[in-house]
């Protein structure tokens, strides 16, 4: 009896489980597919479909302050990852390996606090130095500069969690056999620490270039006129209503990302493989 | 030999902190100091009055607490304070409902499998915030198929008859069309945690509870919930307090209803031009997300010592 029982639970519980987890998913990327499947449609209503068209892909293409704002955004993405991964990549350092230094504690919160801070305090405080700044010397004007600046400060943050977990998970053995044969530090950092740190450095640049590309609120506090970024773009057009353009943008922009972090995850996936068929190999050399 | 290889170190070490620590001195706290000065500064005619005057090598401080004073007797503010934690408050258990069975279910899959679920969550992440957002305009918006599919089903009277909605049928621009925006683009800051709280989980204690006669309903809520509270923490801050001070899901989604703090500091800024009155509602958000972030540290720090 109450076997019976339990075993009904089991695969209620089962089955419960699996219609949870399905709808968790569709919940999360019906939206998704809902948004790229409009970009096709001939109607400007999403309550009508008039049919397939590319006609929103076909005015993309003569629309001015959209691929401005593309090729303004992917400048700054670009700067903007690079620069965060390096700062990040230092400041995740400091943290991990040098345990013990004045101000310790103070940094590792000024590191992760932007990550938890609203965006937009620290659009508003940044414009209000930037202006101090600015009223001072007559520079740096708002534009791009000012933008990189602001997406710097937080994309380093992201990028610092990023490798700090992988910092952290090193074997720590590695880097001071490398020393004992002795390399200098520059040559540990270059030759040990980077090449085993590479997939997280990959995985925090692709990161902090998504977030750049995709933030409103600091952006739209650092820019000046003449710099409107794409985020900057899609927002004005879609607080004014829907806009089949928008969801065009959308479905190129989303089939980029999806491109980039597959190839990324591909490439992650393989080197870790390698690596550990590296690791094995130069084991069995070593009992052999 | 080690005397003579310290100052090598010393040299590097002190390049790869002073760096990162000068930058957020210049770029973090010192932005921040300069809205705290500002909050306490007032707008004069074109220009803000600056509080530290120096005349005559004689330093004047003038701290007005103007902005503070009207912060507190103007109603509009602590309404929009309200609202902002409500609406944080009301997504966070939204999230915690949905995201727990989630991250409970996907725990308890087969192992081979879990690796791809995690990436399916993750994958939201990559995609642009902006256009998740804007999905739920065509949505819920007048013949989006959401909204139609709610209406058909008459769920839109439910969702008035809660105060969701103001009318049924109107799904646009209400504390609904809010609330669903910052649950699905915060849903996997809440999986996320939960899932490597539970993965983690030690299933022979559910066995032993079994063994000691607890029906899997009784072991569920008194070994694997109390277990992973840490993550159940950590998940609802990670949702309510960007919650709070969210910005682009009330300008899309939210109505002249759903006022939110970080639209009134956006509109000091911008539209009325008085970045004295934006800086003093910013501090006072800032001390607002404090606490919970005091409890996030610490759970973070406990969570820390138990591993290591």
């Amino acid at each position: 009896m109450s076997r019976g029982k339990a075993l009904f639970s089991a695969t209620f519980a089962k089955g419960f489980g699996r219609a949870w987890l399905v709808g968790g998913f569709l919940f999360l990327y019906l939206p998704m597919i809902t948004l790229v499947v409009y970009s096709f449609n001939k109607s400007r209503l999403p309550s009508t479909w008039g049919g397939f068209s590319l006609d929103w892909y076909a005015k993309l293409i003569n629309d001015t302050e959209i691929i401005n704002g593309l090729i303004l955004s992917f400048k700054i993405a670009l700067m903007s990852a690079t620069g965060s991964v390096v700062l990040g990549t230092m400041a995740a350092f400091s943290l991990v390996k040098y345990r013990r230094f004045r101000g310790r504690t103070f940094f590792s919160g000024m590191v992760s606090a932007p990550l938890v801070m609203p965006e937009v305090i620290q659009g508003l405080s940044m414009l209000l130095m930037l202006v101090a700044v600015q009223r001072a010397v007559g520079f740096p004007p708002r534009g791009l500069l000012t933008i990189w600046l602001g997406h710097l400060m937080i994309g380093m943050s992201y990028a610092c969690v990023v490798v700090q977990s992988r910092l952290q998970n090193l074997n720590p053995q590695l880097e001071e056999a490398a020393m004992d044969l002795g390399a200098r530090p520059w040559q540990v950092f270059s030759l040990v620490t980077l090449p085993m740190i590479s997939q997280a450095l990959v995985s925090a640049w692709l990161l902090t270039f998504s977030l750049s590309l995709d933030d409103v609120v600091v952006t739209a506090f650092l820019s000046g006129p003449g710099a409107t970024p794409m985020p900057l773009v899609i927002f004005s057009r879609a607080r004014l209503g829907l806009d089949p353009s928008v969801n065009a943008v959308a479905t190129v922009i989303i089939v980029a990302v999806a491109i980039c972090v597959g190839l990324a995850s591909i490439w992650v996936v393989r080197s870790e493989r390698r690596r550990a068929a590296e690791i094995s190999a130069a084991q069995r050399a070593d009992s052999a | 030999m080690t005397t003579l290889k310290k100052p090598r170190w010393w040299h590097g070490r002190s390049a790869v902190i002073g760096v990162p620590y000068a930058w957020l001195l210049m770029f973090f706290l010192a932005p921040f100091l300069i809205v705290a000065k500002y909050s306490v500064s007032e707008m004069g005619t074109i220009t803000v009055q600056d509080v530290m005057t120096v005349a005559d090598g004689i330093v004047k401080l003038a701290v007005k607490y103007s902005n503070f004073i009207f912060i507190a007797t103007d109603g509009l503010y602590f309404h929009a304070y309200m609202n902002s934690l409500e609406y944080a408050f009301v997504t966070t258990v939204l999230c915690l409902i949905i995201g727990y069975p989630f991250a409970y279910f996907m725990a308890r899959t087969k192992a081979s499998l879990q690796p791809t679920l995690l990436m399916m969550v993750m994958l939201p992440f990559w995609t642009s915030f902006l256009l998740r957002v804007y999905a739920w305009k065509g949505l819920l918006d007048e013949g989006g198929w959401v909204a139609n599919l709610l209406i058909a089903t008459r769920l839109d009277h439910v969702l008035a008859w809660l105060g969701m909605i103001e009318v049924p049928g109107q799904l646009m621009h209400t504390p609904f069309s809010l609330v669903v925006g910052m649950t699905y683009t915060y849903l996997p800051f809440m999986i996320l945690p939960l899932y490597a709280n539970l993965s983690k989980m030690d299933l022979r204690l559910l066995e032993a509870a079994s063994d000691l006669g607890a029906t899997p309903w009784v072991a569920f809520w008194r070994v694997t919930v109390p277990l992973s509270f840490a993550g159940i923490v950590a998940g609802s801050m990670l949702v309510f307090i960007p919650c709070v001070g969210e910005y682009v899901t009330p300008e899309l989604l939210g109505g002249p209803q759903t006022l939110m703090i970080g639209r009134v500091i956006w509109d000091e800024n911008f539209s009325n031009n008085d970045p004295p009155m934006a800086s003093a509602v910013a501090v006072i958000l800032v001390l607002l997300i404090v606490v919970p972030l005091a409890i996030f540290n610490r759970y973070q720090a406990e969570a820390q010592e138990r591993t290591s």
